[in-house]
């Protein structure tokens, strides 16, 4: 403190004061003109996180939950999961087709579904397969790469019920079959109750049009449902009495149970919080305040609660969740914490309208064993160390 | 304008909204030929496959020529490319492995996804023959049809897959939830 002062004493006499004890950033320099599309600081480096592989058009890549703020993931940093790569698709060459079980089947164009009313809906989309490594006890060493499948965007379109009371369902309709205009043209069947229920047609994301990583020019939105039933560069609708057993919903994301059956069509994906922040591979700098702050969602609704331990699943305090609660998209939760410095766990369980709790790894291992990998989402643990490193469990 | 001339007008109007259906009155009606070129789904009940035929004989050479190097010669999954046969009875153990002989519920599922998937690098380019005689050789590898089966819109959705009553509706939640 002493040779501080008479420090800024010494600079203060020689007339530079003014300059030292400023930052650089405080002004005085012109800055960069006005340009027409956005990019963030360069100071910034958050990004998805996927592992190199001999397939690249096969595979994943996770959002950096542990740097994001809110409940909105930019769009830039979407999950991404793809079977056959990334499509580039020009919009004016793109068409929709809608027809089977129906009395006018139709061929729309991105400008003709831009003219339906449209709806825009905050959802979250989470992959079946996200923190499938805590199931099997391989937990990754991050929340990117243990919970990075799952993103939260605003979607704006057109409601899939609209388009079907467009072409007129028959009465044999019971099932829509949605298809991509990827290479393996990933098709999944969805049921005439949830696509006329909440279903979107979505060409908008986050204010702008779609990412082509996330489906441009249209993607399907199923709220709540399992990311795989989210048909990207949809370029089909085929409306049927029966589902159509592709790979995906026959084999793919089933669910194989001890007994040797595999339960089929687990659409939901079920109520989920995770602590992004501190979590693993983060620091803290000594005991003193640190704000815990976390994201819960659930396929089935609204989350009604979370509550955070900090002491090992001794004690739960109920955090707070931000507004609006809502549904079928994150919802963000925050706990004040004054850590003493000595080593401890902190876990957040979350609740949904519904009542179910969300489970602990241990619960549904004994109900599901440890082969139905997809659909997970138990409790996440992180274990704070005396030098204030946090680790995976 | 003539009366006559405006009432006619009026009268196609009415005619291609009716057309079109919709209240709205956007997009366009596909062509016979459009639905036909764009409609691939099949389903286990059959529908939707196209004409043709081929057995495990015909398919041998096409698996050699363009599967084998991702799937292995005899299905076994080569580097990061999925195994396509074996596992079967392997379900319940500590490893299982699911493949299209020991897990896939229908063979008309196999028939789709090659169709739609396969090859890797060129879907899209096996004509509906070749489609029925690699599929055939699949099953072949497992034992599931035999050499000679002819495979084609009838005899393919009536296979008898091993697994086929392997699956369970979703009974979640299977786990807790309080009362309210
Ligand atoms: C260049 C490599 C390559 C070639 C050639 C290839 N495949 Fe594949 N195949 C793959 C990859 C990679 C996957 C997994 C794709 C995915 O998971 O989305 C796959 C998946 C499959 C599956 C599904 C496996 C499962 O369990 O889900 C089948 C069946 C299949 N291929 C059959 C064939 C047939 C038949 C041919 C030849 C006509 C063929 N493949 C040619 C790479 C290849």
């Amino acid at each position: 403190m002493r040779t501080a002062s008479r420090r800024s004493f010494l600079i203060a006499s020689s007339g530079l004061a003014a300059l030292a004890a400023v930052p650089k950033s405080w002004g005085r320099e012109l800055g960069e003109p006005v340009r027409p599309y956005g990019e963030r600081s360069p100071f910034e480096k958050s990004q998805r996180f996927y592992r190199k592989s001999p397939i690249p058009e096969t595979g994943a890549s996770g959002t950096p939950l542990q740097d994001s703020y809110g409940v909105i993931t930019p769009s830039a940093l979407h999950f991404e999961s793809h079977h056959s790569g990334v499509p580039q698709i020009d919009p004016a060459k793109h068409e929709l087709l809608v027809h089977g079980a129906v009395e006018h089947p139709l061929i729309l164009r991105l400008e003709d579904l831009q003219r339906f009313p449209s709806v825009s809906r905050i959802h979250f989309i989470e992959c079946a397969g996200n923190t499938s490594g805590d199931l099997a006890s391989t937990p990754r060493p991050n929340v990117q790469r243990s919970h990075g499948l799952v993103s939260c965007s605003e979607w704006t379109g057109v409601t899939l019920k609209t388009l079907l009371e467009e072409v007129g369902l028959k009465p044999r309709a019971k099932w829509i079959l949605a298809e991509g205009a990827d290479a393996c043209r990933m098709a999944r069947s969805i049921p005439l109750d949830k696509a006329i229920d909440d279903v979107i047609v979505a060409y908008g994301q986050n204010g702008e049009a779609l990412r082509p990583e996330q489906g441009y020019p249209i993607r399907l939105v199923v709220p709540g449902w399992e990311g795989n039933v989210c048909i990207k560069w949809l370029q089909r609708l085929h409306v049927a009495d029966q589902p159509s057993m592709t790979r995906e919903e026959a084999a793919g994301y089933t669910d194989l149970m001890p007994d040797g059956k595999a339960r089929m069509f687990t659409f939901v994906m079920e109520a989920k919080s995770v602590i992004t922040r501190p979590s693993g591979e983060q620091t803290l700098h000594g005991p003193g305040f640190y704000e815990i702050s976390g994201l819960a969602w659930s396929g089935r609704g609204r989350i009604e609660r979370v509550e955070v331990s900090t002491d090992g699943a001794d004690s739960w305090q109920a955090a707070e969740s931000q507004e609006p609660r809502l549904t079928k998209a994150f919802t963000r939760f925050r706990l004040p914490w004054n850590w003493d410095g000595k080593p401890t766990t902190l876990q957040s369980r979350c609740v949904d309208e519904t009542g179910y709790v969300q489970p602990t790894h241990d619960e549904l291992l004994a109900v599901r064993g440890k082969n139905a990998t997809d659909h997970y989402n138990g409790i996440k643990v992180w274990r704070v160390l005396a030098d204030g490193k946090v680790t995976h469990v | 304008m003539s009366r006559f001339l405006l009432l006619s007008c009026l009268l196609l109007t009415t005619l291609i909204v009716l057309a079109q259906g919709g209240k709205h009155n956007l997009g366009r009606v596909p062509t016979p030929e459009e639905l036909q070129a764009r409609d691939i789904s099949v389903f286990p009940t059959g529908a939707g496959l196209p004409p043709g035929e081929g057995s495990a004989k015909e398919g041998r050479n096409i698996y050699v020529a363009r599967c084998a190097s991702c799937h292995g010669e005899r299905g076994e999954g080569r580097g990061a490319n999925p195994p396509i046969a074996g596992g079967l009875g392997t379900l319940k153990s500590e490893a299982p492995r699911a493949t299209v002989g020991s897990y896939w519920p229908y063979a008309t599922t196999a028939w789709d996804y090659i169709n739609r998937a396969m090859p890797y690098q060129e879907p899209g380019s096996l004509s509906a023959d070749e489609v029925y005689s690699v599929t055939a050789y699949v099953l072949y590898l497992d034992g599931i049809v035999s050499e000679g089966e002819v495979l084609n819109a009838k005899s393919l959705p009536k296979i008898k897959m091993p697994n086929r009553d392997g699956f369970v509706p979703d009974p979640r939640p299977d786990t807790r939830t309080q009362t309210r």
